[in-house]
């Protein structure tokens, strides 16, 4: 019977090829526009580390003045903060972090030097974020504490320097000042940059870590917003005393009495600040983890979300349009359709048989619609915005894309379909 | 023209009739809206830098390994090397520059000790020529003068205070609402006070840090310092030769010390591009979707008034039998497009006025000025009109014989 129903409907849109290719391209069009737009959102508002996001929390304290009005902690930390609570080592991993600038002199000849970016971190920064190595590892606590001059590396940095990435014991000239390279990352990028959000949000990830005490007594430059207070001039803003927040700080803890145990140390942590008077406000602590931190951030960009709905708009009105469309067309066939129930068709089989036709629509949509969106994302990445190059359309998005063109066409179907079953088969003989 | 009869056979279709009309409505709403972003995002991107941006060229530096040079010399001897290209007008050092990205900002208040101050600013410095370099107008007091440039780390140290500012109107009119505020005193680096000496009209941040209302807050001080710690040189050029001054600047550092790294060299133009790109990609997307939104909708008008047509002929013929004439027909279908039309506009004008609010509410976009909505609604009856033509000129063309004969 199905076969039969699709025979129809191809003889139908035979009749009217002008009609079915409109349909057609309307359903695809509205398809397309809404998954592009919808992909991009999802790229955008992806888990950067799945599988952890929910265990990694980013750590906000307030030492503001008392003066000032209170509103939330401030987005970073101070280094006098960061330095303390790496000392108190509560949590199950922990580090501090900022972003920076390695200016690297190449050793290889013909190579220029060249600036890479740069992170200044803290040992557990690699086991805390699956950091995947090729060859070596990160460095130890003692490198910290001593500030040793050693390096980790991404491999496209090993491979541009040495043409290779057995580099570990290598050296690395940054700045004048040789750092001998302890490991080499493989390809890692998360995507946003959930852990520091004050260098580019959907840029790459860094190409050197090093120390962040190394980077300190090297007086390597850093990146990234600083926020100083108070009135005074501040001579040394990096130092470990200045009034100024311009660290990040993750901790990792696997279990919510761990997450509640951390907050209750970081408000006994205030507590203490403000007994030894170096804290003027009552403890205002916040422990966010990946995902709420990135919403509190406002990381999936505002124009991306109104592009999506303009799309749905124009899906919506795309669909009304072939509502329209099959409606005119199922009436016009009426006195066919009545014959067909003057010689013993059911409704039900008439309105299976319209539906057949609208479904075959949808799915010639939906694959039209799939190669526009292919099409709309190649758009995408052609843009000069600065998530372009994550625009890609993986499986679920596929798949969904073409959920969205069959029920899409299925809704669009279902109001002709029941309007077109109920003609009364006498009357439509009747005038003939 | 009689609308009674259109009406009453519209009342037979009304399950199709009721469909074009909500089409012509969402298209309406989503184009005035959309038209409405368009032009918002258009007057953003004209929106002024201050600068004289034709003649602007953006360098910046960085040194590698530090204190092994005497900075400030070296960004003295920069400053006379990079004057020296032919095709320089004035150059000067500066720690930022509109719409580049980066930025410096502090708050800056009329009261010593303000906990709260009222406004964030961003926060240029520079060296002596900054201002003349930038072009940007002066409309109330002066430029600095030479002798109230003081030095970065010194300031930084508080060792020494930069005692002259300017502001620009935005911080002006905010700071000193109907007072003169050349000779009032602000407070921005410590606990000091600073003298406003002059205002200049605008001199645009270099980020939406605060959002677009704070691109206009921004302030001057009279603060030299290395290209270590600004890393922005600026050249005024002649336009005609800026091609030639930009290929010259590698060349010209290096000569004075090749120990550096030129991180990017461009005239304001590409600087200004970068900056808005987001806001043309949405443009040009919104201007796509419109296109496609109105094309959709008069090939919906199409269809359904052909199948009208097709299925009326034999009325069509009667009454071109009783004699109506071609234009009567034609009419008929033009006159039954535009009540359509007109039923979705109104529609569409409160659907507009709903989406908007919506908008305002959820994404900060300013409320839908009321000029906006007869342009969709003009668009679209022109639109119906266009579409409507084709079917109801066929409908014009049929004989009157049909009636006479069975289908």
């Amino acid at each position: 019977m199905f076969a039969y129903y699709l025979d129809l409907a191809r003889r139908s849109f035979a009749r009217n090829v002008a009609l079915t290719v409109l349909m057609v391209f309307a359903i695809a069009f509205g398809v397309g526009a809404s998954m592009t737009t919808l992909t991009v959102l999802h790229v955008l508002a992806a888990d950067p580390i799945p599988g952890k996001s929910g265990d990694l929390y980013y750590v906000q304290l307030d030492p503001h003045k008392a003066a000032e009005k209170p509103g939330d902690p401030p987005n970073q930390m101070t280094r006098a903060d960061a330095e303390a609570l790496i000392r108190a080592h509560r949590a199950d991993h922990q580090a501090m972090m900022t972003g920076g600038e390695a200016a690297i002199e190449p050793e290889r000849a013909g190579l220029q030097p060249f600036f890479a970016d740069a992170r200044w971190t803290s040992n557990e920064f690699f086991p805390m974020f699956r950091v995947p190595f090729v060859a070596g590892g990160g460095w130890t606590a003692e490198d910290d504490t001593h500030a040793a001059r050693v390096a980790v590396i991404a491999r496209p940095l090993a491979d541009k320097l040495f043409g290779s990435t057995e580099v570990v014991g290598k050296w690395l000239r940054v700045a004048g000042t040789p750092l001998r390279i302890v490991g080499v990352i493989d390809t890692w990028s998360p995507t946003p940059h959930f852990y520091d959000l004050h260098t580019d949000v959907f840029g790459k990830a860094e190409q050197v870590f090093v120390p962040f005490s190394t980077s300190r007594e090297l007086k390597m430059p850093h990146s990234g917003s600083m926020d100083c207070w108070g009135d005074a001039p501040v001579p040394d803003q990096e130092a470990v005393g200045a009034p100024c927040d311009w660290i990040q700080f993750w901790v990792e803890l696997d279990s919510a009495a761990k997450a509640s145990a951390y907050h209750d140390f970081l408000v006994h942590y205030s507590e203490n600040e403000k007994l030894a008077g170096r804290y003027e406000r009552p403890p205002n602590v916040r422990l966010s983890d990946v995902m709420t931190w990135l919403d509190t951030n406002e990381v999936v960009p505002k124009d991306a979300r109104l592009q999506t709905w303009v799309a749905l708009g124009f899906l919506l009105v795309c669909l009304i349009n072939t509502v329209g469309l099959l409606l005119t067309k199922f009436l016009r066939r009426s006195v066919e359709l009545g014959v067909r129930r003057a010689l013993g068709a059911s409704k039900r089989s008439i309105f299976v048989q319209l539906m057949v036709e609208a479904g075959s629509i949808g799915l010639a949509g939906g694959i039209l619609g799939l190669g526009l969106a292919w099409l709309g994302l190649f758009a995408v990445r052609h843009q000069p915005t600065d998530y372009a190059e994550l625009a890609h359309l993986d499986l679920p998005m596929l798949a969904g894309t073409f959920g969205l063109a069959v029920v899409a066409s299925v809704l669009a179907g279902l109001l002709p379909a029941w309007r077109a079953c109920q003609v009364a088969p006498a009357l439509q003989l009747k005038s003939h | 023209m009689h609308f009674m009869p259109i009406i009453s056979t519209l009342r037979r279709h009304r399950t199709a009739a009721a469909l074009i009309v909500l089409e012509i409505a969402l298209t309406c709403a989503i184009v005035s809206n959309a038209v409405f972003l368009i032009s918002d995002r258009m007057s953003q991107m004209d929106r002024p830098s201050g600068l004289v941006e034709d003649e602007i060229v953006r360098v910046k530096i960085a040194g590698i390994g530090t204190g092994k040079v005497d900075a400030n010399a070296l960004t003295v001897q920069d400053l006379v090397a990079l004057r020296a290209i032919p095709g320089v007008k004035s150059v000067a050092q500066t720690n930022m520059i509109s719409f580049g990205g980066s930025s410096w900002n502090t708050s800056i208040s009329t009261a010593p000790d303000d906990p709260n101050p009222s406004i964030n600013a961003g926060m240029f410095m520079g060296s002596v020529d900054l201002l003349e370099t930038l072009g940007v107008r002066i409309i109330a007091g002066r430029d600095f003068t030479p002798d109230e440039y003081v030095d970065f780390e010194s300031a930084q140290a508080g060792k020494v205070h930069p005692a002259s500012i300017i502001i620009t109107r935005g911080v002006a009119e905010r700071l000193f609402p109907g007072k003169s505020p050349v000779g009032q005193l602000v407070y921005v680096w410590g606990k000091d006070s600073s003298t406003v000496v002059g205002v200049i009209d605008t001199l645009a941040r270099p980020n939406k840090f605060q959002g677009t209302e704070g691109l206009q807050f921004a302030m001057v001080l009279p603060v030299t310092m290395p290209y270590t710690i600004g890393g922005n040189y600026v050249l005024r050029v002649d336009p005609a030769r800026r091609d030639t001054v930009i290929a010259a600047i590698q060349g010209t550092l290096d000569r004075v010390d090749p120990n550096r790294i030129v991180l990017e060299r461009k005239p304001f133009s590409e600087i200004r591009k970068s900056f808005f790109k987001d806001d043309r990609a949405m443009a040009y997307l919104l201007l796509g979707v419109s296109i496609a939104l109105l094309i959709i909708t008069a090939l919906g008008v199409v269809g359904l008034a052909s199948f009208w047509v097709q299925q009326r002929t034999r009325q069509i013929g009667i009454r071109r039998a009783l004699g109506a004439s071609r234009r009567d027909i034609l009419r008929y279908f033009q006159t039954e497009n535009f009540i359509l039309a007109t039923l979705g506009i109104v529609i569409g004008m409160a659907l507009a006025y709903a989406i908007n609010l919506w908008l305002m509410h959820k994404y900060q976009v300013g409320r839908l000025p009321a000029e906006f909505l007869p342009i969709g609604a003009l668009l679209l009856w022109m639109l119906g009109q266009v579409a409507v033509l084709g079917p109801a000129l066929r409908a014009s063309m049929i004989p009157p014989a049909i009636a006479t004969r069975s289908l």
